[in-house]
């Protein structure tokens, strides 16, 4: 009677224990739990370790009278070199060129024989066009008149170069002989024409770290904007005394004249818009100091950081796009403070009176007084010479955006670019290092997130996160694969969908909501539900162990 | 059993101060976690800041600056031509003005209007903007919304008419935002969003608070003050937030807006420490398109910037009635702006035509007359674009010394107020009066409520008397409320009898509201916005009816189509209206009670099941203790 009741009891106990765990756990679990989609956490694994490779193409043009007949039987044939960089623990680069060598078709021949490279250029351009990402380099004989005496390269305003061959390179070699001679120097052309490793690291600075080494290559990267799949650029026309100036500015024209080519020729890179406005009163943040040497007023390169800041407040971002902003900012000195020069760092007038801030803009002082004549009646009118302005902004324009302007290697010749401001190569240059760019940006955005989401196991995941992460993976694959193939239009084209879809769903308010409680608050509410209930029974559970265990030691003792 | 009941008070507390300890303990430690999250964020700020770091180490300042080497001279090398083109005819026009009109109760209504016009067309193809008075911001605004016609106002305290006569443009106190859409927009209610949004970032102001719950769409109340003869209600959306806080950060946006900024001109006057410390103010902007010329060949955009203020005069006077520019915004005018094509200050000096009431000095011999509000005023008039008007000290301040306090206001011929009554915090009852003081005309109002969803209106309760007798209105449009998603709107088109008060009562029920719902200080009330009459009224003079003439700005706002009536717009008060209101400690509260009525029951049921039951010898009584304990010390056995 006694030892039933006992049992009953202790059965009871374990039944409640039993519906407790099997029960009550995972009803409280399921009803707590967060909804979190299904991301694909391995392929962005896969993404975390990046291993781009880029692969560039090359036609060699053997020109008449470089190669021997016996030699040109052998050509067309292909190279194909292969060089790998590891640049950290997480990210490797292989350059891949693959060089095709041909003979010139006639047509060619007869375009090489043009007077100048300049229309050899040209009349080569209108054979045929090369695709973006390409190159072709026509190897002319020694003696050709198209390049000046000391230049041994040419670069077109397209994708053509010509190669004087060397003068070493007599007749009577063998192929094998004359390709290793031309090998590093179509390397060089590359270089210049479409990626160098330089620009290719700088480009991965998102996700690489640089050791500060060397401060130079840095302020060259800092320079450029943040690759964005847009930019809005502003020229504001800064008058401080309305009083005395009434300027005039053409800058509707202007636009249309200097700087709506380039941007029509950027526009495979990003999407562009341009508005400009007048603001008056807007003072510098710095007193000019006068010279009386020069009876001019200067402005010093060190405190130049400081001009701008009580402008920027006017100036006003684009209430109707996030995209970044270019300023260009025309600053037409008060009559009082005029002229205006500005020195640079090493107390010499720089000669376009404009500077240039990295990533912000740039901002040019135009002096006016030339226009008050003997005896000016204020307030003046005064039309700006818009091309003298919109050189300078062109310039800081194509600094800004990153067109590399880097001093080509000596011997070479570059043609001036035309009117589109922008040579189709140099468009090339910026493509591939706009696309390294977003790929490296969009990995490491879409990794942060995954990392973020694993670390915080509370946040909700919902399906349209999910589905922007895998369309930004699917595109970083497809572009990390198109620039393997080397077709560079598709790899920038897929990189800047891979960088809007990465950023959209990191961005994405849905990932903000106030449902992260730490675990101990949580507790702390489940507290006078869960001490209660789980006291008796881990207690009793206890007792129910140690007496069967007395039991099983009393059976044992008993048996001996 | 004593030891039970006694011990489940001490159970409780333990469990709850328990509890307590953990909740404090664990609030102490969540900051950490809250950080690293923020970290985590936005891994991009992190590594940016990485990079300045990494990048001052390395010495490279913040921000280089550099100077530009112009590599292609092509551009630069023509010459520059000596010669000056001649200019061309710039298409946009700034006029600023100011209004002073001294209030029978002693105050002083300064009223500011900034115009910009400008010649252009905002829908066009192209993305090229070039602006050169007109403010970009807005400009983008209104290209990228493709809107029609935007107003805005920001507005701290309530206008009194009847003490203060009818302002020239009326705001109902807080924010009011309607804006007419260009029916080539298809969703409008995602532009609408968006356009708050923005807005809001432009003025600083909680614009983004407007949504659905919070907008309606007027079927008549608001028609286009421009051009335009699109009236589809589709593309019209009106808010109000009647509880927003007007302040100085306001201000600075809507300043920043004008092209002479408040460096010069009349805007200097605008110091926020004076313009705050007044009894009413109201800023609004203005964009609507225009037509340039009377036969409306070109339309040109119109911003119409307005800074309405009153000053009280016994506040600041020190016992004497003195009025001065000097002495209200602390500066005094030294030049027009040079970009306006017209800076002008309009004293009123109606009630004053030979002096008597007040002296107004410098003496000014310029005098203009205006219809406003149906009514001819005489003005004096100071134009800041002629040098001599500032004289000799070459700086303008005003000044208006009372001499008798004598004269009486011509009373506002609409009039209209609301309160709320009822008691308890289930119904109540939403009354409007609205006050026709033209002793023999009638004529009609339409109203608009914009009432909250929390407000239930019982539309079958409404009834609008005047005279003691029911007054039918000859049109309704009710549009019920969702609860969550749209509020009730009313309007009504009611004819007020001459001399009269007409009176709109209708009931409601208060909703309960979610937890989450309720502001962070939920006593205070919530607030109903103005509701809004605009109406025709008899004028008394013939009214201008010609939009394109040259005339004061203050005057030409609302367009007028005939001459016997001019168009008012009366605000009411909004309301403030209190709600049920939970203890808010209360989810917390019913928790803890909740799992600890649960435990007790669950800890009695699991003593039942588990415990064994046995049969105890009973104890023996306390006397036959005691007499076994004397037994033991005597050493005889126990009994």
């Amino acid at each position: 009677m006694f030892l039933s009741e006992r049992r009953r009891g202790q059965l009871a106990a374990l039944s409640i224990a039993a519906v407790v765990i099997i029960v009550g756990v995972p009803l409280w679990w399921r009803t707590t739990e967060t909804y979190r989609a299904w991301l694909p956490v391995s392929q962005i694994k896969e993404l975390a370790k990046l291993q781009l490779q880029l692969s560039a193409d090359v036609e060699a043009v053997f020109a008449r009278g470089t190669v021997t007949p016996e030699q040109q039987k052998k050509v067309p044939l292909t190279q194909t070199q292969e060089e790998e960089r590891a640049i950290d623990e997480d990210t490797a680069l292989r350059y891949r060129y693959e060089t095709r060598y041909r003979t010139a078709t006639i047509m060619e021949e007869d375009a090489l024989n043009q007077p100048s490279a300049a229309e050899a250029d040209l009349s080569l351009h209108t054979l045929s066009e090369s695709p973006c990402g390409s190159l072709v380099v026509y190897v002319i004989p020694e003696s050709s008149s198209l390049l000046p005496e000391d230049v041994n390269v040419y670069i077109g305003q397209r994708r053509t170069a010509l190669l004087r061959i060397g003068p070493q390179m007599r007749v009577g070699k063998t192929l094998e002989q004359l390709l290793a001679h031309l090998e590093p120097r179509i390397r060089q052309v590359l270089q210049v024409m479409s990626f160098s490793h330089n620009d290719i690291t700088a480009a991965l600075s998102d996700r690489v770290r640089f050791s500060p080494d060397n401060k130079e290559s840095i302020a060259d990267n800092m320079r450029a904007f943040k690759s964005s799949p847009g930019y809005e650029i502003t020229f504001s026309l800064l008058n401080p005394d309305p009083k005395s100036h009434r300027l005039h500015w053409d800058i509707e024209g202007a636009v249309q004249t200097y700087i709506q080519p380039l941007l029509t020729k950027l526009s495979p890179v990003a999407n562009f818009s341009i508005d400009s406005q007048t603001l008056y009163y807007a003072m510098l943040g710095v007193n000019p100091r006068f010279d009386t040497s020069r009876s001019a007023y200067t402005l010093n390169a060190d405190s130049l950081a400081h001009v701008i800041n009580p402008v920027e407040a006017r100036l006003g971002s684009n209430a109707a796009s996030s995209n970044p902003v270019l300023n260009f900012l025309l600053y037409v000195p008060d009559a009082q403070h005029s002229p205006l020069y500005i020195q640079g760092r090493k107390k010499q007038e720089v000669p376009s009176n404009a500077f240039h801030s990295p990533r912000w803009g740039g901002i040019m002082v135009y002096n006016v007084n030339g226009f008050y004549g003997s005896e000016p009646e204020f307030p003046v009118d005064i039309n700006i010479n818009m091309a003298k302005v919109m050189g300078v902004f062109l310039a800081q324009l194509r600094l800004l955006l990153g067109v590399q302007s880097s001093t080509p290697p000596p011997g070479f010749l570059v043609a001036r670019c035309g009117s589109t401001g922008l040579a189709d190569w140099e468009l090339d240059r910026l493509m591939w290092s706009r696309s390294v760019e977003n790929v490296a940006t969009a990995t490491t955005t879409i990794t942060s997130l995954a990392q973020l989401l694993d670390q915080i196991g509370n946040i909700v995941i919902n399906d349209n996160i999910a589905q922007q992460v895998s369309s930004a993976v699917t595109s970083l694959q497809l572009a990390v694969a198109e620039l393997e193939a080397g077709n560079l239009g598709f790899a920038l084209q897929y990189s800047k969908e891979a960088i809007l879809a990465s950023e959209k769903a990191f961005f994405d308010p849905s990932l903000l909501h106030l449902l992260y409680f730490p675990d101990d608050q949580k507790f702390a509410i489940y507290i006078p539900l869960f001490l209660p209930m789980c006291v008796p029974i881990l207690l009793s559970l206890l007792k129910i162990v140690s007496e069967a265990r007395q039991r099983r030691r009393e059976k044992q003792a008993k048996k001996d | 059993m004593a030891a039970h009941r006694s011990c489940r008070p001490v159970w409780l507390f333990i469990l709850c101060s328990f509890s307590l300890f953990i909740i404090a303990g664990s609030q102490e430690t969540t900051v950490a976690p809250e950080q690293h999250a923020s970290v985590l964020d936005n891994p991009q700020t992190a590594a940016e800041t990485a990079e300045q770091t990494a990048g001052e180490s390395g010495g490279v300042e913040e921000r280089r600056w550099e100077g530009t080497e112009v590599r292609d001279a092509a551009a630069q090398k023509q010459a520059e031509p000596a010669v000056l083109q001649p200019t061309p005819q710039p298409k946009d026009d700034f006029q600023e003005e100011l209004v002073v009109r001294p209030l029978h109760s002693g105050d002083i209504y300064a009223s500011f209007q900034f115009r910009t016009l400008w010649e252009t067309d905002f829908m066009r193809g192209n993305k090229v903007s070039h602006y050169r008075l007109f403010p970009k911001s807005l400009g983008q605004v209104i290209s990228k919304f493709s809107v029609r016609e935007l107003h805005i106002s920001f507005t701290q305290g309530y206008w009194r008419t009847m003490q203060w006569g009818q302002p020239y443009l009326p705001s109902p106190p807080g924010a009011e935002l309607w804006v007419w859409f260009q029916d080539s927009v298809t969703d409008v209610d995602a532009t609408w969003k968006e356009l708050t949004n923005v807005l809001s970032g432009i003025f600083c102001a909680s614009l983004n608070f407007i949504d659905s719950t919070n907008t309606v769409q007027p079927s008549a109340s608001f028609k286009p003050l421009g051009i335009g003869n699109v009236t589809d209600h589709r593309f019209l959306r009106y808010a109000t937030l009647p509880r927003e806080i007007v302040c100085t950060e306001n201000l600075t946006p809507w300043k920043k807006l004008l092209p002479c900024g408040s460096k010069a001109g009349l805007a200097v006057l605008l110091k926020s420490e004076k313009l705050f410390h007044s009894s009413f103010h109201s800023q609004a902007v203005h964009i609507r398109p225009v037509c340039q010329d009377w036969q409306c060949k070109t339309t040109s955009w119109e911003l119409r910037q307005t800074l309405n203020v009153v000053f009280d005069l016994h506040n600041s006077g020190q016992g004497k009635r003195e009025w001065s520019l000097f002495k209200m915004f602390s500066r005094t005018l030294t030049e027009a702006c040079p970009l306006a094509s017209s800076s002008k200050i309009y004293i009123d000096i109606t009630d004053n035509p030979e002096g008597e009431q007040f002296e107004l000095s410098p003496a000014t011999s310029l005098l203009s007359q205006a219809m406003v509000l149906g009514d001819r005023r005489t003005f004096s008039v100071y134009d800041l674009t002629q040098q001599d008007t500032f004289g000799s000290v070459r700086s303008l301040n005003l000044l208006i010394r009372w001499k008798s306090t004598e004269g009486d206001m011509l009373r506002p011929l609409l009039h209209a107020e609301r309160y709320v009554a009822g008691y308890g915090l289930q119904t109540g009852e939403i009354h409007t009066l609205m006050y026709n003081h033209h002793p023999y005309r009638s004529f009609p109002v339409l109203q608009l409520d914009s009432v909250p969803w929390y407000l239930r209106l019982y539309i079958h309760t409404l009834t609008v008397t005047s005279k003691g007798k029911d007054n039918k209105p000859s049109y309704i449009h009710y549009q019920p409320s969702k609860d969550r998603v749209r509020p009730h709107l009313l309007e009504m088109l009611v004819q007020l009898p001459p001399n009269s008060v007409t009176e709109v009562t209708v009931q409601f029920e208060r909703a309960l509201l979610k937890w989450t719902e309720y502001t962070p200080d939920p006593n205070h009330g919530f607030y109903v916005g103005s509701s809004v009459i605009s109406s025709l009224v008899p004028s008394t003079v013939a009214m201008d009816t010609n939009s394109t003439r040259e005339r004061p700005l203050f005057s030409s706002f609302f367009p007028c189509k005939e001459e016997s009536s001019y168009f008012v717009r009366v605000y009411t008060e909004p309301l403030l209206v209190n709600l049920p209101t939970p203890d808010f400690s209360m989810p917390y509260n019913v928790i803890c009670l909740t799992c600890t009525v649960v435990a007790v029951g669950y800890g009695s049921l699991y003593n039942l099941l588990t415990r064994s039951f046995q049969i105890e010898e009973p104890s023996p009584g306390l006397a036959k203790r005691i007499a076994n304990v004397i037994r033991k010390m005597r050493g005889v056995p126990p009994l």
